[in-house]
């Protein structure tokens, strides 16, 4: 839920872990880039939302009224109304929660079950390690979107089966990233010394190994809340979430379709709002990449070499 | 070789649970279709020896397994028709779908991220950055209603729903198309642009190429490796958002196939659509392996694992 907090915990905690001061700085340089900033303020407007977006609600998100498919601007609905009468506005502040708080979940979810399962190939290694990462290769090797489809569609239709979907589908990404951190941090000297020093295997991986891992995973997936939050509208919005009247983004997206051709605003809200949070955290992410990633930043640009080379042979 | 045949192994192994697992009796199912009332218990226990449901599930997986191959799937549950018939009424329409998509992403996203390299830090740069940023955010099913606003009800030029002529398909085409380019171009833009680091670079510029055969002769053949894995991927994009995009135009291919099943719970079918579309991403990402080869005679393919 916290998102945004989370995201700069995080950043610090990444320095702290690999050297020091990198954390500080990845977040002063993460502000002073303009699409990181943008992307931190949406994702922070996320969070804000996604906590106390039900009670900034106007309205009741559920009640049905006879003033339908009012337009955007309307006396008391700022967003409009949808073809039932209920205003917009206070379904997009209840669907935050709802869409935000589902994709949160979902990414927690799936980063517990990657790190679990990570943790355990990379430590146990030799058989265990051969099988479970063949099983990663397997379901990374499967169209995610069909496979989710075909899963969910196991449940009467619920978010929480979307959410289940979602897990079985996206662990495997994470498990192989977990397992390589953990095979490197397992060679790390401070790992060593607390063997040295008598720690047991399972003190070792809990107190030494485990904590440079849960950093990364945590970046990761906050990042890919957004990816989450594409994926659970879109079931949602093909009908295997949560059953009407619920107000989730996706949802909402299926029911304006109908009034879509006279009345596209009960079709562009919802999407607006599910587009808007995506893109705040690709933004981010983005950013950090940007500032993690320092290839790209010392890459010669072509029009300096021109010019060096025609100042040489003039 | 050995990985595509566990590849495809596995992927039978979990199409098969997904029926293990389905709600319902699949001999009850089919009685009470065909009854069109709750079938008596006698009748439902002999459906169920006729269909093998009473063997141990090895048994029964290696029977489905065995039938899968010859390409039968089984019948629909409630369209009373062959799964495999059903879906080679649809194949042809998913792939003309996605054929044309695959190239549109590539005519867009290739070129975008040229250009957003060569001209790094430029206006055109940073439009493509954004562009490429909102094309990755945006999700199909809403681009689908801005294209049909703008395109159909707007300039009225393609029609929205429907099937059969080619103005039909360019509107879901282009939605398909967009997520995928939006990806190609910002590898696109990075790969360039590591490449242009290289010193091979500065030998071919030292040698007085012009720009267009830098780019042109070593820095897109260079950065073709990874460009071509994507679009290797962005299959499995194709295949899933098709599932979305022929549900919002009434397309009707494989993906709107799979909707309506899963709308009616018929499990056979979604089975059969599993199966089919896995084995097309596991096989078509094999190719893509094989292709490195063939682009790039230093990396062959039994020396990756």
């Amino acid at each position: 839920m916290a998102a945004a907090t989370t995201t700069l915990d995080v950043g610090i905690d990444i320095g702290r872990t690999v050297e020091g001061p990198v954390g500080r700085r990845l977040l002063r340089r993460l502000v002073r880039d303009r699409t990181a900033r943008v992307g931190l303020v949406i994702v922070a407007a996320c969070a804000v939302l996604a906590i106390a977006g039900p009670s900034l609600a106007p309205h009741d998100p559920l009640e049905v009224t006879t003033e339908r498919l009012r337009r955007p601007g309307a006396a008391g609905h700022l967003l409009g109304t949808d073809g039932l009468g209920r205003d917009l506005l206070s379904r997009v502040l209840h669907g935050a929660r709802l869409s935000l708080g589902s994709a949160a979940l979902a990414a927690a979810l799936v980063s517990l079950v990657g790190m679990v399962v990570g943790t355990v190939a990379g430590f146990i290694g030799g058989v265990v390690d051969k099988v479970l990462m063949r099983l990663v290769d397997v379901v990374l090797a499967v169209p995610g979107l069909v496979l989710a489809l075909a899963v969910a569609g196991l449940f009467d239709p619920s978010l929480l089966a979307i959410m289940l979907a979602l897990v079985t589908v996206w662990w495997a990404g994470y498990a192989r990233i977990v397992r390589g951190l953990v095979l490197s941090i397992r060679e790390q000297p401070f790992v060593e010394a607390a063997r040295s020093v008598g720690a047991g295997e399972w003190r070792v991986v809990v107190r030494h190994v485990l904590p440079g891992v849960v950093s990364t995973v945590v970046v990761l997936a906050t990042l890919e809340i957004g990816q989450l939050l594409l994926v659970i509208s879109g079931l949602s919005f093909l009908g295997l979430g949560s059953p009407p009247p619920t107000p989730e983004w996706g949802a909402m997206l299926n029911d304006g379709r109908v009034y879509f051709l006279s009345d596209p605003h009960v079709v562009l809200v919802p999407g607006m709002a599910i587009s808007l949070a995506v893109l705040g955290f690709n933004l981010l992410g983005d950013g950090i990449r940007d500032v993690l990633d320092p290839r790209l930043a010392h890459v010669p640009r072509p029009g300096r070499l021109r010019r060096q080379r025609a100042a040489r042979n003039p | 070789m050995a990985w595509l045949l566990v590849s495809l192994v596995t992927l039978s192994m979990i199409t098969f649970g997904l029926g293990v697992l389905a709600p319902g009796d699949p001999a009850e199912v089919v009685l009470e279709h065909r009854l069109n009332q709750p079938p008596p218990k006698e009748q439902v226990d002999a459906q169920r020896r006729l269909m093998g449901l009473d063997r141990p599930l090895p048994a029964q997986y290696l029977r489905w397994l065995s039938k899968a191959a010859q390409g039968d799937l089984g019948n629909s549950w409630l369209r009373g028709l062959r799964v495999s018939d059903a879906l080679r009424e649809r194949i042809p329409r998913t792939a003309a779908l996605a054929a044309v998509a695959a190239a549109i992403s590539v005519l867009i996203g290739v070129p975008v991220g040229m250009l957003a390299a060569v001209r790094r830090n430029s206006l055109a740069d940073h439009v493509c950055r954004i562009a490429a940023l909102v094309g990755a955010s945006v999700p199909s099913y809403f681009t689908a209603y801005v294209l049909i606003l703008v395109f159909a009800v707007g300039f009225r030029a393609f029609p929205v729903f429907g099937f059969g002529s080619v103005a039909n398909l360019v509107l879901p085409a282009v939605t398909l198309a967009l997520g995928p380019a939006a990806v190609l171009a910002r590898l696109t833009r990075s790969t360039v642009l590591e490449v242009l680091g290289e010193d091979y670079i500065r030998t071919a510029r030292a040698k007085g190429a012009r720009q267009s055969t830098v780019l042109a002769a070593h820095a897109l053949r260079n950065s073709l490796i990874p460009i071509l894995t994507v679009i290797g991927l962005s299959l499995g994009h194709l295949l899933g958002g098709s599932l979305i995009v022929e549900y919002v135009f009434a397309w009707p291919g494989m993906g709107e196939l799979a909707i309506s099943a899963i709308q009616a719970r018929d499990y056979p079918l979604i089975q059969g659509f599993v199966l089919f579309a896995g084995a097309v991403y596991v096989v078509v990402n094999f190719s893509v392996d094989l292709g490195y080869a063939w682009l790039d005679p230093r990396i062959r393919v039994g020396g990756r694992r």
